[in-house]
């Protein structure tokens, strides 16, 4: 039938695009450029520290583009009509991140330090590992709707991921925050990363099922409505185990997510304004109380309070029982060095962060060296992202998929808000890792495979409805017809 | 390397990052002025949508057959929670229920999950059949038994939502 070569018309919802429903020649070429922005980078960064062009660039631009291809390869196969903008926007940051990494190994300051590693290689193997688990989703997963019979085992699974560090002999205390496993012989893993995606398909499942009674059986006082007793039981078991993780696992980060998520996606779910209010009180109310008294939180609200006294502090020295950090000022000063243009590539001075510098503050890299444009370059691209996502979620017909995509794309957000804000000293620092920039197995994984989910969801949603064939039933229904 | 080259690649490199990011909004655009939410609009948006019409009669007298003038081209929804959807009708039959593999979902306490279909019989002529639904599904005022041919702007009524089939 020839509407399957126009099908355009053929959407349900009302944001249904005009053009061509798949996209993948876009998509390849956005892919393209994607690949070559971040090969320029790496050219960059070498003639800026070396005067030559880096010697690896050649296997570097080949590796990206061979993950890229891959995955474009994946999607045209799996996923013809999926969104064409997610895959390019996630290589390019990946690459970004990459060039970042390698840019910091290249550092004399951090390669006298004794925990130094090189990390580039490490990172590309996990982006590469990465683009692996998100063919797989594509491929594993023909119908997002599958994962809404796992809604309880979901929610198992994302409570046993999150208690792992917490047990002795696996979990694996790295500066004050409990949140990797061991695994012989594999190096350390952050559970925490895929309870991300596991949890967001609790949610999912159970929100799809019990939104009419959160969103109907409400008083109203105040302009507020105020949901039964019952029905805040979810809520506040999901509280409570925020609350938990923050005291056991000492991650203020995680804690905010998981929280965040599940008001997000309760807002989505019932349209009722009260339950993000009842949400801002409640993390506000559960933040305050636990920072009174656990002191390795209470130590980033000092360094956000007050960053140039705390610097001060750790560089005189002083023993008094409290940990100072240098960071947060170290990592204000990267970007107050980068001004407006920054200082190009390689050219900073963002190294002498130390600890952490390309991983929870590899920000900072960018914001001495691209400055305020490069900075926020790239918070539009994570904003694109999530618009991308959200989009799927308003174009997902069925409302598994809606939730899952508004919930995916919600913890994305969350996660940039609450890494830049925390480096930028908007909010206390917490231990996350900026997605696909940061250095970091886990998250570069996770998030991959977050892609994927998200490319499945849209896929499904802009797929053409299928091609009109003849109506067999249509006929039947005539002949019967007295 | 010169200070000058270096300058030139810093902000070379920002010029390609921003052209980056201006080319993916350049893509998504066709989600704000290429979407066929409502007839409201611009005139200039209009006539985009009247262009990107053009292509489907083509198709639609292959796969239709016979058809009148009075043929609709799309079901809008007008009123319950889904007010807006509009679906093109190219022939398929459109299923309407709580189902999720319904062509409309509905979000209605009183709609049946395989509520009613809509479909065109041999000579174009659309029909709305109930599915043998609890409710019911309503033509104008009076609740189907049989299949029932569907005239223009008739209100179909199922729940709390009331869906029409417009030229």
């Amino acid at each position: 039938m020839s509407s399957t070569s126009n099908p355009s018309t053929q959407h349900t919802s009302t944001i249904g695009a005009i053009g061509a429903p798949s996209r993948r020649n876009t998509e390849l070429a956005l892919l393209v450029f994607a690949v070559v922005i971040p090969v320029f980078a790496y050219a960059n960064v070498g003639l800026a520290l070396d005067d030559q062009v880096p010697a690896g660039l050649l296997s570097y631009g080949l590796g990206l583009g061979l993950m890229a291809g891959l995955g474009h390869l994946a999607v045209r196969k799996f996923a013809p009509y999926a969104d064409p903008l997610l895959l390019p926007l996630a290589t390019l940051l990946n690459g970004l991140g990459l060039v970042a990494i390698w840019r910091l190994d290249q550092s004399e300051r951090l390669q006298a330090s004794r925990t130094f590693v090189e990390a580039a290689p490490r990172q590309l193997m996990y982006s590469a590992i990465g683009v692996a688990f998100f063919v797989a989703v594509l491929f594993f997963l023909k119908d997002h709707r599958v994962l809404q019979r796992y809604t309880y085992i979901s929610m198992a699974g994302a409570l046993v991921l999150l208690l792992l560090p917490l047990v002795p002999g696996i979990g694996h205390n790295v500066f004050g925050a409990r949140i990797w496993i061991k695994i012989p012989g594999l190096g350390t893993l952050q559970p925490g990363e895929f309870a991300k995606i596991v949890l967001a398909v609790f949610f999912a499942g159970y929100l799809m099922v019990k939104r009419d009674a959160l969103a109907l059986a409400s008083r109203r006082f105040m302009g507020l409505y105020l949901p039964r007793g019952r029905d805040l039981g979810p809520i506040i078991v999901v509280w409570i185990i925020s609350i938990l993780i923050l005291v056991f696992e000492t991650d203020l980060g995680t804690s905010l997510l998981f929280f965040g998520m599940f008001v997000i996606m309760l807002y989505v779910a019932t349209e009722r304004t009260s339950w993000i209010v009842f949400g801002l009180l409640m993390s506000a109310v559960g933040a305050v109380g636990v920072a009174s008294f656990e002191p390795h939180i209470q130590t980033r609200v000092q360094a956000w309070l007050n960053p140039e006294r705390e610097f001060d502090l750790s560089r005189a020295g002083v023993q008094d029982g409290i940990v100072h950090s240098e960071q947060a000022m170290q990592a204000l000063w990267a970007f107050g060095s980068g001004g407006t243009l920054g200082s190009g590539w390689g050219q900073g001075h963002s190294d002498l962060i130390g600890f952490a510098a390309n991983s929870d503050f590899i920000l900072a890299t960018f914001g001495e060296e691209l400055g305020l444009a490069g900075v926020m370059a790239l918070l539009l691209l994570y904003a694109l992202i999530v618009e991308r996502g959200v989009r799927t979620a308003l174009a997902a017909r069925d409302p598994f998929g809606k939730l899952l995509a508004i919930g995916l794309s919600g913890a994305f957000a969350l996660q940039v808000f609450v890494v830049a804000g925390g480096v930028m000293g908007l909010i206390p620092l917490t231990g996350m890792t900026m997605p696909f920039l940061a250095y970091g197995g886990s998250s570069v994984i996770a998030n991959w495979a977050l892609i994927g989910i998200l490319l499945r969801i849209s896929d499904t949603a802009r797929r053409p409805a299928p091609a009109p064939v003849s109506n067999p039933d249509a006929e039947m229904t005539q002949v019967v017809r007295p | 390397m010169s200070e000058l080259t270096l300058t030139v690649m810093r902000l070379g490199f920002l010029a390609v990052l921003w052209l980056f990011v201006i080319v993916a909004v350049q893509v998504i655009r066709s989600d704000l002025f290429g979407t066929r939410v409502t007839q409201r609009g611009s005139r200039r948006e209009a006539g985009r949508q009247q262009a990107a019409r053009q292509a489907p009669p083509q198709q639609r007298q292959q796969s239709g057959g016979r058809r009148g003038r009075n043929t609709p081209t799309k079901l809008v929804v007008t009123e319950g929670t889904l007010t807006g959807t509009t679906v093109a009708l190219q022939g398929q039959t459109i299923t309407l229920g709580r189902a999720h593999d319904s062509t409309i979902v509905l979000d209605d306490d009183y709609a049946s999950s395989r509520h009613a279909r809509i479909y065109p019989d041999r000579d174009g002529q659309w029909i709305v059949e109930d599915l043998g639904s609890t409710n019911g599904t309503y033509l104008d005022r009076t609740r189907l038994t049989t299949p029932t041919p569907i005239s223009p702007g008739a209100p179909i009524r199922i729940g709390k939502t009331v869906i029409e089939l417009r030229k």
